[in-house]
């Protein structure tokens, strides 16, 4: 049988780990490639690199964290933020990620998750996707780190994003990221229930019954969170325990 | 002059964590063997063990080997003549396959009798891909790949096609997914797996050490 993953996401600022509230007010949280060795060990199911250097000096960094990374986890591994062109999923892939993840990048020109999936597979194409609820029942995506409103409804997105051959869908809730209140569950099941492929749920995991409800209420085959591991207030053994104990199949 | 593992490098994805992976079992567990990725039919011709990844489409990939001079050659002798264990990792298993059938019906190396098909979940309300971990369950528990796995080893899958074997007998393990997948196929020195040894922790690194000290 096949079991719900959890991923701990690492937000990397120029080959450094920071954590995000709402995006802004980062505070550093340690060495990359250390911190993917101990999710390793822990026993996390993947691990997810989110790459916000906004210096174009700095891009090289990511790749860097990759290749460290890779050499010494064996385990999949996504990186996403920044990814533009083919050439940046080329070196991504090369460096040794099994899974790209593409936000802004196909907002502004779709046709590149076409592009990228026939280049690539689809099988390593994520399409990350923002959103907001913008009134009941009805949500938008949002590109820039959540600050660029698109007009465009979420279900829509993800449809078309499968469609142009996005082999997984990276669901992150706008409103409440950061806020510890647990995923946006009505946005979350919309999406799900809409795509043929996985979509990892993310945004506002604040403890344990919140990994439990993105998959039993919202639909989600994987759970993304980041400051509950980083700083301890759950292991990855907590969080399957948790989710075992609910009756979610994990990995033991 | 130590024995050779050949990584099989065609184009198709990155070979970076397949190679450290089987540098690592080699370095834990003192082999003695030399890994080396390469794209040279005459490297492969002279290997002791050779491994075929494989990422993206069956006729990509297949096209991707047949387009290196002398590879299929190289391969065949290696394999089929002299008998060296080989390897096939996701679609490089695939590939062993009489026919695959995705985006049209392309003709496999047909090592191993079998086709390539569709998942065909999605009535069942699965995802497709088949992404993440699943349990490995023994269909041949006495294979030397499967050796010292626990019973409740699980395996990292990213899939949406599934081989299915003309002889059942040739199906190593399995996962279910809607029914059967087959997770590890074998036939002679040959074995594939559909998982991704490499992505698998521990599970992975132990099914890689199998093959390395596996002497058909």
């Amino acid at each position: 049988m096949l079991k719900m993953r959890i991923i701990p996401c690492l937000d990397v600022k120029d080959g450094r780990v920071v954590k995000g509230v709402n995006f802004v007010d980062l505070v550093d949280a340690g060495d990359p490639v250390e911190q993917a060795k101990l999710y390793d060990k822990a026993g996390a199911d993947e691990l997810t690199f989110l790459d916000i250097t906004a210096s174009v000096d700095n891009r090289d960094t990511i790749y860097d964290v990759v290749r460290r990374t890779a050499e010494q986890c064996f385990m999949p591994l996504t990186v996403g933020g920044g990814v533009r062109v083919n050439d940046d999923i080329r070196k991504l892939l090369l460096a040794g990620a099994d899974k790209v993840s593409i936000n802004t990048a196909a907002v502004h020109r779709p046709e590149f998750v076409r592009e990228a999936a026939e280049k690539f597979g689809s099988q390593c194409i994520v399409v990350a996707i923002d959103a907001k609820q913008v009134a009941p029942g009805k949500f938008e995506i949002f590109t820039y780190g959540g600050r660029n409103a698109t007009g465009i409804d979420a279900v829509d997105w993800a449809r078309r994003m499968t469609q142009y051959g996005a082999g997984e869908i990276l669901l992150t809730s706008m409103d409440r990221d950061g806020t510890k209140q647990g995923f946006n569950i009505p946005l979350t099941r919309a999406v799900a229930d809409a795509v043929p492929v996985p979509v990892i749920a993310s945004g506002g995991v604040g403890n344990l019954d919140h990994l439990v409800e993105g998959i039993r209420d919202g639909h989600a085959t994987a759970v993304l969170a980041a400051s509950i591991f980083h700083f301890g207030t759950y292991s990855i053994a907590e969080a399957k325990a948790h989710m075992k104990a609910a009756g979610i199949p994990v990995r033991p | 002059m130590s024995a050779t593992v050949a990584i099989v490098d065609y184009g198709s994805g990155n070979l970076r964590s397949a190679a450290k992976a089987f540098e690592r079992v080699v370095a834990e567990q003192a082999l003695g063997l030399d890994v080396v990725v390469t794209s040279q039919a005459d490297v492969v011709a002279k290997a002791d063990r050779i491994v075929l990844p494989g990422v993206g489409a069956f006729g990509d990939c297949k096209a991707g080997l047949e387009s290196l001079p002398g590879m299929v050659e190289a391969l065949t002798q290696q394999v089929l003549i002299k008998a060296r264990p080989f390897f096939g990792i996701c679609v490089g298993m695939q590939l062993l396959a009489t026919t695959g059938r995705e985006h049209g019906d392309h003709a496999g190396l047909g090592w191993i009798g079998g086709e390539v098909v569709p998942l065909g979940v999605e009535a069942l309300g699965l995802k497709v891909p088949h992404m993440g971990w699943n349990q490995l369950e023994a269909d041949r528990p006495d294979h030397p790949l499967l050796q010292g796995l626990a019973p409740d080893a699980h395996a990292y899958f990213v899939h949406s096609y599934r081989f299915v074997c003309a002889d059942p007998a040739q199906r190593l393990a399995h996962v279910e997914y809607g029914g059967a997948v087959a997770a590890m196929i074998g036939k002679d020195t040959m074995v594939g797996t559909q998982f991704h040894p490499e992505k698998s922790q521990a599970t992975g690194l132990a099914v890689i050490a199998n093959f390395l000290k596996w002497k058909p």
